[in-house]
């Protein structure tokens, strides 16, 4: 096949595929276009019960009582990530430098604020949009930033530490629903009177674990202990 | 057409263009992206669709989902990071062996 005869076959390539993916792109558009306007969906169902879940933010109530069970699946599957990750290999060893003073400052002023910040979503997750994830979110942001400052944090700190602190989120969520099949014979059914703190606990330790996995997730591998 | 099918649409283009960078580019990197793109496609889609009566409150099932499917999405990508490092840095490739149709 010579050279024009290829981008000849190429450029039909490319046709072909614009061609089938606008298809796609038409049939979701007239999917989505074609659902009816009023649904009930769940939102009914959820202000239902609403008094029974412990919380005042449905979004809470969904993910850590109504539908526990995806959460802590989920927990699970950050957990699994992290090991294929650490099962590729050890973190690459970086260069020290020493940080601008600049840099070294803004990390001083921003890492507690944004460890405060975290503590405040987790807290107000029961009433108005924040929680576990948003937390945790901002907790590994932190840890991202104190390692890319070159402090030497968390690569110091691995072992035993850092392992329980991974297993914390998942452990306390199958702690709890374990606790729960043994008390009511139920996975993950919370008592009524006992939800609003069991949440808060189970949330309290996946933001930990949330905030530690990603960030270690960033490393990109198992540090390891002599590094 | 309210705004709210507006989002819906965007996050159906958003699909579509990644998946049409996903088949284009031979570079991993690339297709890892792509693949983040045709995710938070699918992202808008449930959040917007959640939202469809105006003035109720949002559905909090689909926000919830897409909660847990962001974080869900960044480890499965930071995965896909590591793979593609540890396979640069074995074979000095990045990008999948072609197999050609003779």
């Amino acid at each position: 096949m010579n050279s024009v005869a290829r981008s000849r076959f190429s450029l039909l390539f490319r046709l072909m595929l614009l061609l089938l993916l606008l298809t796609l792109a038409g049939g979701l558009a007239y999917a989505v276009l074609s659902l009816p306007d009023q649904t009930v969906g769940l939102s009914d169902r959820v202000a239902a019960n609403m008094e029974t879940s412990g919380v005042s933010n449905p979004v809470t109530a969904v993910l850590l009582n109504f539908r526990a069970y995806d959460t802590l699946l989920e927990m699970a599957v950050l957990l699994v990530a992290l090991l294929g990750v650490w099962s590729l290999g050890s973190a690459a060893v970086h260069r020290r430098v020493d940080p601008e003073p600049v840099l070294l400052f803004l990390v001083g002023v921003l890492v507690p604020m944004m460890i405060l910040m975290a503590g405040y979503l987790l807290w107000v997750g029961a009433a108005a949009p924040g929680g576990a994830f948003q937390a945790g979110s901002v907790l590994a942001a932190a840890g991202i930033l104190l390692l890319l400052s070159g402090k030497h944090f968390p690569v110091r700190l691995p072992g035993w530490p850092l392992r329980l602190v991974l297993v914390l989120g998942l452990g306390a969520f199958v702690a709890v629903g374990v606790t729960l099949v043994f008390a009511n014979g139920m996975l993950l059914q919370y008592p009524p009177g006992l939800a609003g703190g069991l949440i808060l606990f189970i949330e309290a330790a996946a933001t930990l674990s949330i905030g530690v996995t990603l960030a270690a997730l960033f490393l990109g591998g198992r540090p390891d202990p002599e590094a | 057409m309210n705004s709210i099918l507006l989002y819906a649409l965007l996050g159906v283009v958003l699909f579509t263009l990644g998946l049409h960078a996903l088949i284009v580019h031979a570079h991993l990197l690339r297709k890892i992206l792509a693949i983040n793109v045709m995710g938070s496609g699918v992202f808008l889609v449930l959040v917007a669709l959640g939202v469809r009566a105006p003035g109720a409150p949002p559905d909090p099932v689909p926000h919830a989902m897409v909660i847990t499917g962001i974080v869900v999405a960044v480890s499965a990508t930071a995965l896909a990071l590591a793979l593609l490092l540890r396979m640069q840095a074995k074979t000095g490739r990045t990008r999948l062996p072609v197999e050609r149709l003779e």
